[in-house]
């Protein structure tokens, strides 16, 4: 004989269900939110009359002066510009890092060691920003002016150490996953015809986990482009496009030059706006970039990682 | 018999994963130029055996060997012994068909670009493709799908083209650990009769689980019960007059 199921057994299994679902679908809640939050907070000033703010001028013009009580400017290409220099010089530092130290994780230390390895680059990620901005004050600053001889050492060159060594640890996981993979099958099939272990590295299981790497690099990149607290810091913080001399001709020292990023912009200067205030709508504009660029990175490294399931 | 006949010699050979004793004063000869294959029960050690004859079994570090293995009169546990090229004379094909994801051509020309100092020359790789696949039966059906990538061929023409991609680096001995358990009759069929058609050229062990196979297509066989021979003799001895109760009994298919 079955007995049937109590109401109140019906009652909060379904009460239980909603509320998992309600914890699941929060994640899509709150990052609504968030966008529409920011969009509502800097939009209102693109469609403004009677403001200094140009869409064109946003984007194509280096002079930002938002509290410039004549003349206010908001052209924001050097903080672009600076963005992208210490992002992308920071992944031309850390890519090589990440992919060697990856390598050898996966495929050329075991045991005791690797799983050490392993929490001590996980503790890495755990590090405070604000405190890798210290070491770029105090360690960094000093280093580059003693093994480079130059005036300042707070500039791109810094601000990219320090995030090569913030965006590694995510670097290093999620390629490791990749790497890991990667059918042994695979690494069998190459050594039992007599490769080495580095030509069953370069030849088979690179080529093999080629969208995974990618896609750890683009997360690597995504993190940098958000990072605030240790770049704001160690950057310098000098509006600039550091790739020309006054007189036009390039700056070959331009990862000596100060800069400034975007992140580091809104950090700096929000606190400091009355709201609403054009200055106050542009800050959230920029934030408003900022979260096109992330979205951009992480949907295409997401695509990428479903490339490779869809390869199986 | 002549030494010379003796393609793959073992002496008191024992192999521990870690504790575990799998192998057990193996002591074996085989012959030059047969197929000889491997019997028994699972877990009884023989795929271990086989993956002592290209130590690709020390890719695990828990793994001690003691003994002796000789490759054509060559210890190969020696010192001044190279593993790239032992592997590079004995090639082996493994369960599943584990073609490399890389282009039918490039998995046949593989060996040769890991093994050459210098870039070998686009004829030379052309012509070795063209001999390998000819070889393995592949050549008029993937002639014109060279760029083909190899993962994506058919079960049996993946484990047809992993033999192929042996064949450039003339090996002495051919390795197969169980080659057709993941093919189908048909393509199990072709397999062995490929088998059939290259020995002679090479050694080759086989390891199966299929016993009618090992009578079809072997000229000698060695029975293993858990990590010892148990008994080696012609094919068609074994199957008839087994010496050893223990392989009549296997045989017969009371146990395995």
């Amino acid at each position: 004989m079955i007995s049937r199921r109590r109401r109140y057994e019906i009652l909060s299994e379904r009460s239980i269900e909603t509320l998992i679902y309600l914890c699941g679908i929060s994640a899509i809640i709150f990052v609504f939110g968030i966008c529409f939050f920011v969009f509502r907070e800097g939009l209102p000033l693109v469609f403004k009359e009677d403001t200094n703010f140009s869409l064109g001028k946003f984007f194509f013009s280096t002079e930002w002066f938002p509290t410039s009580m004549a003349n206010k400017r908001y052209g924001a290409l050097a903080l672009i510009v600076g963005t992208l220099t210490v992002t992308i010089l920071a992944m031309v530092i850390a890519v090589p890092f990440a992919l060697g130290a990856t390598v050898f994780l996966s495929e050329f230390c075991g045991g005791k060691f690797r799983e050490t390895l392993k929490i001590v680059i996980e503790l890495l990620a755990a590090i405070p920003s604000i405190v890798w901005g210290f070491i770029g004050l105090t360690v960094i600053n000093p280093l580059i002016i003693q093994v480079f001889h130059v005036p300042v050492g707070l500039n791109a060159l810094n601000g990219a150490v320090i995030l090569a060594l913030m965006a590694m640890p995510i670097m290093v996981s999620i390629g490791e996953d990749a790497l890991k993979a990667v059918p042994d099958s695979y690494r069998e099939a190459a050594l039992a015809l007599g490769a080495t272990r580095w030509q069953m590295v370069f030849r088979v299981l690179l080529p093999a986990a080629k969208n995974g790497l990618l896609a750890a690099v683009l997360l690597g990149v995504g993190r940098a482009v958000g990072e605030t607290m240790g770049v704001l810091m160690a950057t310098g913080h000098a509006v600039n496009i550091p790739f020309f001399r006054d007189d036009g001709s390039f700056n070959w020292g331009w990862m000596f030059e100060s800069v400034r990023t975007l992140t580091a912009t809104i950090a700096a200067e929000l606190g400091e706006t009355s709201q609403g205030s054009d200055h106050y709508r542009v800050l959230f504009l920029i934030g408003v970039l900022l979260l096109s660029i992330t979205f951009v990175i992480n949907l295409t490294a997401d695509l990428v990682v479903k490339g490779i399931r869809k390869q199986k | 018999m002549n030494e010379r006949d003796n393609s793959i010699t073992t002496r008191d050979l024992c192999l521990w994963y870690g504790k575990f004793q799998a192998l057990i004063n193996v002591t074996i000869n085989i012959r030059h130029g047969l197929i000889t294959s491997l019997i028994g029960p699972s877990g009884c050690g023989k795929t271990t055996l086989l993956r002592c004859f290209n130590r690709i079994n020390e890719r695990y570090g828990y793994v001690t060997t003691t003994g002796e293995i000789k490759l054509l009169n060559k210890n190969i546990y020696d010192p001044d012994v190279s593993l790239i090229e032992l592997r590079k004379s004995v090639g082996m094909v493994f369960q599943r068909p584990n073609p490399l994801p890389i282009s039918v051509y490039e998995n046949v020309v593989f060996g040769l670009r890991i093994h050459s100092d210098r870039k070998p020359a686009r004829s030379e790789l052309d012509d070795a493709v063209e001999k390998a696949l000819t070889e393995v039966g592949l050549w008029n059906d993937l002639r014109d799908r060279l760029d083909t990538k190899a993962t994506n061929l058919q079960l049996e023409q993946q484990q047809k083209l992993c033999i192929a991609r042996l064949l450039p680096l003339k090996p002495e001995i051919i390795l197969m650990d169980e080659p057709c358990s993941a093919l189908d009759v048909e393509a199990t069929r072709a397999i062995e009769e490929l088998m059939l058609s290259l020995k002679g050229r090479y050694s080759i062990v086989i390891v199966t689980h299929n016993m009618a196979q090992a009578r079809r297509a072997s000229d000698e066989c060695i029975f293993m019960l858990l990590g010892e021979i148990i008994e080696h003799a012609r094919t068609a001895d074994l199957f008839l007059n087994p010496k050893n109760p223990k392989t009549a009994e296997y045989i017969e298919g009371r146990y395995g």
